[in-house]
């Protein structure tokens, strides 16, 4: 099936749904409305309103509720409606959900995966464009996800679903609808914690993830006219992360460009630095280089584009890193 | 009996007077055996709680909220529950865990700084400590509608003190519980302080209880010093809750009469004068007087009482002293479901480490 990235998350909801009756939707309008991006659609006609919860707007309350669930054996899916909403829940998600396995000594779980869409591009409201994966990569317990295409989304939030551990599931909203994947109809599983080599190359090492691997394939595209083998990585799963295929790729190639829409400072380029810092060095022909947003406040729609790394910010520094 | 209490009309359901005499038509009619069961959980509580307070200036416990003055909450609710309904607790709620058979060793373990001590025995569906405060509200809330999901004929109660119902935890988990009519049961114990902060400071609203009218169900203040007013209005909430009417919120009445926690001097922000007066409603007083008009107290039982009580901390206490501490393996083994590898590398690091190695 040729499917967008946001008919394949919604086919894998329903899947599990089928196969699992423990797993319970729950978010604003995500019901009848069938989620603002439409990932829910049909799940309320097909599953109703039990298991298809539509709540009232409270987002603490939401992740709240999802760890009760849990506590009786259920498997919610919550749902908050833009990642930059999510801050009331985070009392929930950093005191109780990434704990709650440690707290009980194993007594308890909160199997939740708790879906967000995330970051820019598609020119919306303020605190509808952020990249704030990196709070939740400081969590121990959290598993972080962020796919950067319908086949990849399908098979990683299946097996979100399937982890009993708690599961922040990013989905970028640019790529909702930006590309149609042939995608198979039955249910499968793409590894958590590992990620993929997207193109092979020799001369650089990009690591990337979600909206940022299109930017990053271009850019190696105009790369390889100029000469420059570019390999790019999705890291797929951000924590815990496959430092393995970081490093084994970066001794290869010598030179390491991270992008992330996120701000510099404690971005998560900062912790894929250190790692290569820590295991490749001696292979680097450059420093490990970054482009990410600066660290200011996201812009309003209109100067988006100056925020962003785009193609060409990614093909200066590979410019950069293999001149140096 | 819930509905002739409107805390609107500022009424309050108290069973037991001060001098233990029951109001014409309210006792509870419990049995005698359940009866002196409730006594001898709230002396075993007093007693437990008191000896965690000396533990802890010994060195031999960690930071600890005492509990004396609301054995009558915990006590009273805790002995209305059915085995199969779930409960969420807050930080203070001893008798709670006692009156439910959670061993008072795990407990004790807990507040000696072990995880351990927070892994409830399987045949209990207690739920972990929420120190975050007023968090545990919509997990209960969620517990309520997983019941619900999986129709399961349980309840659901959740504590927490006066100072949550400022938190956006109570408003967000009682609206969803009103939405949802969940079988919920929220007790407030409201012990008049949080931390310093006296009850006015926290709501402008003459009373906790009336909060439920807003979120379209049965709010209910009681004497929390009364073991069987707490028991009367928490049956009737888990009754109904558990045939499908809804929730209820329970406001307990009471007073903290020890210190926010051992850390704390509530000398600095109350008078002398409260104290002492509170003292004369001392809920195991009360329920005392209340036994002894019934025949069910002496001086013999009570000696036998206070013996028991406290060999059965004295038991806890040497057996959670007993348990090995927690290893490096049981501090890195419960992050995830399975370790990854960074982990394990730190794990091993930690263990080269403590064995003397390079870090």
């Amino acid at each position: 099936m040729i499917l967008t990235m946001a008919q394949a998350i919604n086919q894998a909801l329903a899947q599990e749904m089928e196969r699992d009756d423990r797993i319970i939707v729950l978010g604003e309008d995500v019901g009848r409305d069938g989620g603002v991006f439409r990932a829910t659609e049909g799940l309320f006609d097909k599953f109703g309103a039990e298991r298809v919860v539509d709540t009232p707007l409270a987002e603490s309350a939401i992740i709240g509720a999802a760890v009760g669930m849990a506590a009786l054996g259920l498997r919610p899916v919550p749902e908050i409606q833009f990642l930059g909403f999510i801050y009331p829940a985070f009392n929930q998600i950093v005191s109780h959900v990434a704990r709650m396995r440690n707290r009980t000594r194993g007594r308890f779980i909160a199997p939740l995966t708790i879906r967000a869409p995330y970051g820019a591009g598609v020119k919306a409201l303020e605190h509808h464009s952020e990249s704030t994966e990196a709070l939740f990569c400081q969590i121990p317990g959290l598993t972080v996800v962020v796919p950067s295409s319908p086949y990849d989304a399908k098979g990683l939030l299946t097996a979100s679903l399937r982890s009993d551990d708690p599961v922040i599931f990013l989905e970028p909203t640019k790529l909702y609808r930006a590309e149609k994947q042939e995608v198979p109809e039955e249910a499968y599983e793409v590894p958590l914690r590992k990620a993929a080599v997207v193109r092979e190359g020799r001369d650089l090492t990009i690591i990337a993830w979600g909206a940022m691997i299109p930017v990053a394939r271009q850019a190696a595209e105009a790369a390889q006219a100029e000469g420059v083998s570019v390999e790019v990585i999705d890291l797929r799963t951000l924590s815990p992360m496959d430092r393995e295929t970081i490093v084994a790729s970066v001794k290869r190639t010598g030179r390491a460009l991270v992008v992330h829409e996120a701000p510099k400072t404690c971005g998560l380029g900062a912790e894929i630095a250190a790692t290569i810092g820590e295991s490749a060095l001696l292979s680097l022909s450059g420093p490990v280089t970054r482009v990410t947003g600066p660290d200011i406040t996201v812009p309003l729609p209109k100067s988006e584009d100056h925020y962003y790394p785009s193609p060409e910010r990614v093909l200066a520094a590979i410019r950069g890193l293999m001149e140096y | 009996m819930i509905e002739r209490f409107d805390p609107l009309q500022g009424a309050r359901l108290q069973v037991l007077d001060e001098a233990g005499e029951p109001g014409a038509g309210l006792d509870p009619g419990l049995p005698e055996a359940a009866l002196r069961a409730m006594y001898e959980a709230m002396a075993r509580t007093r007693a437990a709680d008191a000896k965690a307070i000396k533990l802890q200036r010994q060195g031999r416990l960690g930071t600890y909220p005492p509990s004396r003055g609301h054995e009558a909450c915990q006590v009273g609710l805790a002995s209305a529950m059915d085995r199969g309904d779930w409960f969420f607790p807050y930080f203070r709620d001893l008798g709670m865990y006692i009156t439910l058979g959670y061993p008072l060793a795990d407990h004790f373990h807990l507040w000696m700084g072990n995880e351990a001590g927070q892994r409830t025995p399987d045949e209990l569906n207690i739920f972990p400590i929420a120190i975050p405060v007023g968090s545990q509200i919509p997990q209960a809330v969620g517990a309520g509608m997983a019941a619900k999901y999986r129709k399961l004929p349980i309840a659901v109660v959740t504590t927490f003190g006066d100072g949550a119902t400022s938190e956006g935890d109570f408003h967000e988990g009682l609206n969803f519980a009103g939405v949802f009519r969940t079988p919920n049961v929220f007790v407030c114990l409201n012990n008049q302080f949080a931390i310093s902060m006296p009850r006015e400071r926290q709501t402008a609203s003459a009373t906790i209880a009336q909060k439920a009218v807003a979120y379209g169900f049965p709010g209910v203040q009681v004497d929390g010093n009364d073991v069987l007013a707490v028991y009367a209005a928490a049956r009737e909430a888990l009754a109904n809750a558990r045939a499908g009417g809804g929730p209820t919120l329970i406001e307990a009445f009471t007073y903290r009469m020890g210190d926010h926690t051992t850390s704390d001097d509530a000398g600095r922000y109350r008078a002398k004068e409260e104290v002492l007066e509170w003292e004369r409603k001392d809920p195991l007083l009360r329920f005392r007087l209340y036994l002894g008009r019934k025949g069910l107290w002496n001086e013999a039982y009570e000696k036998t009482v206070q013996e028991e009580a406290a060999a059965f901390v004295e038991k806890a206490v040497a057996d959670a002293e007993a348990r090995p501490p927690a290893t490096p393996e049981d501090l890195f083994s419960y992050t995830y479901g399975t370790m990854p590898p960074d982990l394990m590398a730190q794990l091993e690091a930690l263990k080269a480490s403590l064995a003397g190695g390079r870090p």
